[in-house]
C-alpha cells in the first residue's frame, strides 16, 4: 500500500485554515526562515481518511483477535472509558491551570481525579502514597529505583547494585542501570528467585531487589517471606515489577507483603488500550519511607471539594512528567476502577488466573509445560521437540489469532508464554487450544508448511537482516 | 460483574477440567499470612453512574476559559478526522508490532510518521516516539554522552525549565555534568555558550524559539560545536518548525520537541509526544522503536521494527535506553494531522498563530510599563516584562475569567515580573481586546 507521500498530489489540500492576512517572510527576518521546502503530503481529507482506514485494517487487535501475550495483559478496553477520557472537561485543560492559584480554582475535578485515583491505588496496593507521573511502565521503574536510591543517599548508605532475576522483563535491569546502578544477575531454581542464590548475592552494597509476584513465568514466589527477611538485614528495598498485578487483586497487596514500591501498567491490569505501542501510564507506590523522595508537584486536599498543587518538598527527587503524567490514560483507569469496584477487581484477578490454568490444562499434551503446579494468570510453554515456537507463532495468525509472547522469559527454551485474560470466553480458550494442536499435528505431518505461515496476512515473512542492512527508516 | 463473561457453569466446567473444586484452590500459593489486610475500595457501579459521576468531574473544570498559556503546549486546533481515525480500534486495541505481518497497518503508519517527522525537522532519521518533549531532551543528551564518551553537557537557560528539572532529575544519578549558561534578558548568550564548549562536552542544547519566544539561527554555534566533536542538539516547536530555519540547515545532531502542539488535546499534561530525529551517522546510539521497510518472501513492500539489539528486550542492561511502551497512538495522530493540513495548512496555523501574537503584543505594550523582554524576532508567544509582579497579575486577571500568559518567575531568578504570552489561530480578536483591557486594568 502506498505510503502518504507517495499519494500525494502538489496543490491538493484538506484541512487548510483560511489564508492568514501576511506571510512568515513579512513577519520575520530573511535569515531565519526555512527554505528547505515542507514535504509533508498534499492530499484531501477524503485520502487522508480512506488511507488511515485501509491501513487500520492490516492490524490485529483486542477487538477483532484473540491476543494472549504473555505479561502484556491484553484485556478487552471498556469503550465508556474512551468516553471519559475525551470529555472537554479533562481533554481540553492545559495543565498549568492546575498549578496559577486562581486559575486552579477552574481545573478542581482534574486535581480531584488525581488525587482519587492515588488514594485507590493506595488501598489496592497496601502502600501509602502514590506518583502518577511515570508515562510508562519502564519510566515507572526508573522512577522507583530512583526513589530507592535516594532513600539511601538520604541514610547516608553506600549502595551501588540492585539484584535482578535472570527472569526479568529487560525494562528491570535497563532502568537499573539508568539509575547508576550495576545489575547483578539472580538464577532463578524452580523457576522462582532462590533464596540461597540471593543469600550469596545479597552485600551490603545491595540497594534493592526487583521482583514480579506471580514472575514472568507465571508462578508465584513462594519464597517471598523469606526474600523480605533477607533483604531488610541489609536494608535492601524490595521492588514490585507490576506488570503481573492482574493476577493477584483483591488476593495479595504488595504494600503488606513487604515491599517497599510498585509500579502498575495501567494499560496492562487497568485496561487502557496498548495503543500499537503506547501511550501507557506506570503510576509508582511507596511506603511510607519513601515518600518524602515522591516527585512534585502533589496533588493535596485542603478541604472537602478543594484541591491543589504542593512544589514544597525538598526531598523530591524533582520531574519525571512535565506535569502530573498521562492524565488521559489515568482517567480510563480510574473510571474503570469505579466501573468494577473491589469485588470487580478481585473477579478479574479471579478469571484471569481461572482462563490460565484452564488453557494451561487443555495444552498440556500438545506443548511441553516445564512448570505443572497452578500457575497464576499467564504460563510458558516450549514448543514440541523440533519445532520453533517462531513457526507455531506465525501459523497462529493464519487462524486469526496473536501468538503469545514468544522467547520470553529468556530462560525457557523455545517460549511461548500465554496470557488470556479474564476478559476472554471459554469457547475462544478452547478453539485456541484446538488451532495449536492443529498447528503441532500440520507441523508434524508437514514441517513446511508451518515455516511457509502466515499465508493469509497482507504480507508474509518479512526479511529482518535486510532491513537492518539497508536502513530505510523514511520514505 | 461487568467484562467477564463466564458463567456459573462455565466457571464450573473450567474448575473441573483444571481439577480443583473452588476459584480459592486457584490462590493457594498465597496463604492466609499474605492475603490483604484490608481491601476497602468502593462498590463497583454501573456504566451510567460512572459516566454520571466523571461527567460531574469533568464539569468542575474550565478548560474554555480564554487563556494565553503556552510554555511548550499549546491550544492549536484539531481537526476531527484526527480523533475519528486514531479512534479506530484496529489502531488503538492493537499491541506493539512484535508480530510484523498482522501489524502493517501500525508499522506502516510509523514508518510514514518517522518520515513526515524528518521532513518537518529536514532530519535524516527518526525513532517511533518517547514520552513527550523533556524525556526527548533527556535521551538526546545521553546519546551524546555515550557517543562521544565524554560527560559534560552544555545546557542553555532559556531551554523550557520544566524541560531542564527533568534532566535535572533523570541524570541525577548518571555521572554527568550540567553546565547551564545564563540568558541575557531572554535571549541564549552565544559568546558565552561557545565558551563553554570543549574537548569534556559531550553535547549542547539550545531550544527555538526558546522559552521566551526568542527565534535564533544556531548554525554558528552548531559549526563551533562539531569543530570540537560535541553534538549540537536542538528543541523545536513542531508548528513553527514548518517557517522557521530548520535544524537541518543548521547543521544540528539531533532535534526533539514535543509533538503536543501536532494534533494532541491538551489533556492537563499528557499523553504528548517525545519526538527525536537525528543524523544517520548516530542510528546506532539511537534510542527507542525504529521501523524500517524491506519486502517479504514474496517480495512485497512490508515493514518492520528494526536495528532492536539497541534496545531493552535484547540487550537489557546494555540498552541504549529502558523505553518499552512509547506514545505510538499520539504518533498517529500527529502523522493524521500533518497529512491532514499538509505544508499549505501547517504554515497558515503557524502564520495566523504569529498575525494573533503580534496583535496582543500590539496591544500591551501600549499600555504603561509594559515592554518584550527580548527584542529578538518571535513566533506565536514572547515574554514581556510588567511594572508589577506577574504571577500577582495572573491571579487578578484570572478571578475576571481570563488567563492572561504564564508567569515565569517560579523557574527564573529575577523575572518575578516577566509574563509568558502565548497565541495560536484560535485566538480571536476579542480575546485580544479583553486581554489589553483586562491586564490593563489590573496592573
Amino acid at each position: 500500500m502506498k505510503t502518504v507521500f507517495a499519494q500525494s498530489v502538489e496543490g491538493r489540500t484538506a484541512c487548510v485554515p483560511a489564508k492568514p492576512a501576511k506571510s512568515a517572510a513579512q513577519m520575520l527576518p530573511a535569515s531565519l526562515l526555512r527554505r528547505t521546502k515542507l514535504g509533508l503530503p498534499e492530499l484531501s481529507e477524503l485520502d487522508v481518511v480512506r488511507h488511515f482506514t485501509l491501513l487500520s485494517k492490516k492490524n490485529f487487535a483486542v477487538d477483532s483477535n484473540f491476543y494472549p501475550l504473555g505479561s502484556c495483559t491484553m484485556k478487552y478496553n471498556p469503550k465508556f472509558t474512551e468516553y471519559i477520557a475525551a470529555l472537554p472537561g479533562f481533554s481540553a485543560l492545559h495543565p498549568l491551570m492546575g498549578e496559577l492559584p486562581k486559575a486552579s480554582e477552574h481545573a478542581q475535578g482534574a486535581l480531584e481525579c488525581i488525587w482519587e485515583m492515588e488514594r485507590l491505588l493506595c488501598e489496592i496496593t497496601g502502600m501509602d502514597a502514590y506518583t502518577m507521573q511515570p508515562m510508562a511502565g519502564a519510566n515507572g521503574e526508573f522512577t522507583g529505583v530512583m526513589l530507592i536510591a535516594a532513600y539511601h543517599k538520604d541514610k547516608g548508605n553506600v549502595k551501588t547494585k540492585i539484584l535482578c532475576p535472570d527472569s526479568a522483563h529487560g525494562t528491570n535491569p535497563a532502568s537499573a542501570v539508568l539509575a547508576g546502578y550495576e545489575v547483578v544477575n539472580i538464577p532463578s531454581k524452580d523457576g522462582m528467585v532462590d533464596p540461597e542464590a540471593l543469600e550469596a548475592a545479597l552485600t551490603d552494597d545491595v540497594a534493592a531487589l526487583m521482583m514480579t509476584c506471580p514472575n514472568t513465568l507465571g508462578l508465584f514466589e513462594t519464597h517471598l517471606t523469606t526474600i523480605v527477611e533477607k533483604l531488610r538485614r541489609v536494608d535492601a528495598l524490595l521492588y514490585y515489577d507490576g506488570a503481573n498485578m492482574n493476577a493477584i487483586m483483591g488476593k495479595l497487596r504488595v504494600g503488606d507483603v513487604g515491599f517497599d514500591v510498585v509500579h502498575w501498567n495501567l494499560h496492562k491490569t487497568l485496561a487502557t488500550p496498548h495503543g500499537g505501542g503506547g501511550p501507557g501510564s506506570g503510576p509508582v507506590g511507596v511506603c511510607s519511607r519513601l515518600t518524602p523522595f515522591l516527585p512534585v508537584g502533589r496533588v493535596v486536599k485542603k478541604a472537602e471539594g478543594c484541591f491543589e498543587l504542593d512544589y514544597n518538598y525538598p526531598k523530591s527527587i524533582g520531574y519525571i512528567a512535565p506535569f502530573y503524567g498521562n492524565f488521559g490514560v489515568m482517567l480510563k483507569a480510574y473510571a474503570y476502577v469505579l466501573r468494577l469496584g473491589g469485588a470487580g477487581l478481585t473477579r478479574a484477578s479471579e478469571y484471569a488466573v481461572l482462563n490460565a490454568n484452564y488453557l494451561k490444562k487443555l495444552l498440556e499434551n500438545v506443548l511441553t509445560i516445564p512448570y505443572g503446579r497452578i500457575c497464576a494468570h499467564e504460563f510458558v510453554a516450549s514448543a514440541p521437540e523440533g519445532m520453533r515456537a517462531l513457526d507455531i507463532a506465525k501459523a497462529l495468525l493464519d487462524r486469526g489469532y496473536h501468538a503469545p509472547t514468544i522467547y520470553f522469559p529468556l530462560i525457557v527454551k523455545e517460549c511461548l508464554m500465554a496470557e488470556p485474560t479474564e476478559t476472554e470466553s471459554k469457547e475462544m480458550m478452547d478453539a485456541f487450544a484446538a488451532a495449536i494442536a492443529d498447528i503441532v499435528e500440520q507441523g508434524r505431518a508437514s514441517p513446511q508448511s508451518l515455516l511457509d505461515a502466515p499465508v493469509t496476512t497482507p504480507v508474509r515473512r518479512l526479511d529482518e537482516t535486510a532491513a537492518a542492512r539497508a536502513m530505510i527508516l523514511t520514505d | 460483574m461487568p467484562f467477564v463473561p463466564h458463567t456459573p457453569a462455565d466457571t464450573r466446567h473450567m474448575l473441573d477440567v483444571i481439577g480443583v473444586k473452588t476459584l480459592d484452590d486457584l490462590f493457594a500459593d498465597i496463604t492466609p499470612d499474605l492475603r490483604p489486610r484490608s481491601f476497602n475500595l468502593p462498590e463497583g457501579q454501573s456504566e451510567m453512574d460512572v459516566c454520571a459521576h466523571m461527567e460531574a468531574l469533568s464539569a468542575r473544570n474550565a478548560p474554555h476559559m480564554v487563556h494565553f498559556l503556552g510554555a511548550g503546549f499549546y491550544n492549536h486546533y484539531v481537526p476531527k478526522a484526527v480523533d475519528a481515525l486514531s479512534s479506530r480500534s484496529e489502531f488503538y486495541t492493537a499491541y506493539t508490532p512484535y508480530q510484523p505481518e498482522s501489524s502493517q497497518g501500525t508499522l506502516q503508519a510509523i514508518f510514514e510518521y518517522q518520515t513526515a517527522v524528518c521532513r518537518l525537522f529536514d532530519m535524516e532519521c527518526a525513532n517511533a516516539s518517547v514520552y513527550d518533549g523533556g524525556s526527548a531532551i533527556f535521551e538526546a543528551m545521553m546519546m551524546a554522552v555515550r557517543h562521544t564518551q565524554r560527560r559534560v553537557l552544555v545546557v542553555d537557560e532559556s531551554v523550557n525549565p520544566i524541560w531542564r528539572t527533568m534532566l535535572d532529575t533523570y541524570t541525577g544519578n548518571v555521572d554527568v555534568e550540567i553546565r547551564t549558561i545564563a540568558h541575557v534578558q531572554g535571549r541564549p548568550d552565544m559568546a558565552a555558550l561557545k565558551a563553554a564548549i570543549d574537548s569534556s562536552c559531550a553535547a549542547v542544547l539550545v531550544q527555538n524559539p526558546n522559552f521566551f519566544g526568542a527565534i535564533e539561527d544556531y548554525t554558528e554555534l552548531f559549526a563551533h560545536a562539531r569543530a570540537q566533536k560535541t553534538l549540537g542538539v536542538i528543541s523545536v516547536y513542531p508548528v513553527m518548525q514548518a517557517v522557521l530555519k530548520t535544524p537541518g540547515e543548521m547543521g544540528a545532531d539531533v532535534a526533539v520537541a514535543d509533538g503536543q502542539a501536532l494534533g494532541m488535546p491538551l489533556s492537563f499534561g499528557g499523553p504528548y509526544l517525545g519526538i527525536m530525529t537525528c543524523r544517520k551517522e548516530f542510528i546506532r546510539q539511537f534510542p527507542g522503536r525504529i521501523v524500517g521497510r524491506t519486502t517479504d518472501m514474496d517480495g512485497k513492500t512490508g515493514y518492520v521494527l528494526t536495528l532492536q539489539a539497541r534496545e531493552q528486550h535484547i540487550r537489557r542492561a546494555k540498552a541504549t535506553s529502558n523505553i518499552c511502551s512509547n506514545q505510538a497512538l499520539c504518533a498517529l495522530r500527529s502523522l493524521v494531522y500533518m497529512s491532514l493540513l499538509g505544508p499549505q495548512g501547517l504554515t497558515s496555523v503557524a502564520e495566523q498563530s504569529m498575525i494573533m501574537a503580534r496583535q496582543a503584543m500590539a496591544g500591551l505594550t501600549a499600555l504603561p510599563g509594559v515592554a518584550l523582554l527580548h527584542d529578538a524576532p518571535y513566533g506565536n508567544e514572547v515574554a514581556l516584562t510588567l511594572p508589577c509582579k506577574a504571577a500577582a497579575l495572573v491571579d487578578k486577571v484570572s478571578a475576571k475569567g481570563l488567563i492572561p500568559g504564564y508567569p515565569v518567575g517560579k523557574y527564573y531568578a529575577g523575572l518575578d515580573n516577566v509574563l509568558l504570552v502565548a497565541c495560536t489561530e484560535q485566538t480571536r480578536p476579542e480575546h485580544v481586546t479583553e486581554l489589553v483591557t483586562l491586564v490593563g486594568g489590573a496592573l
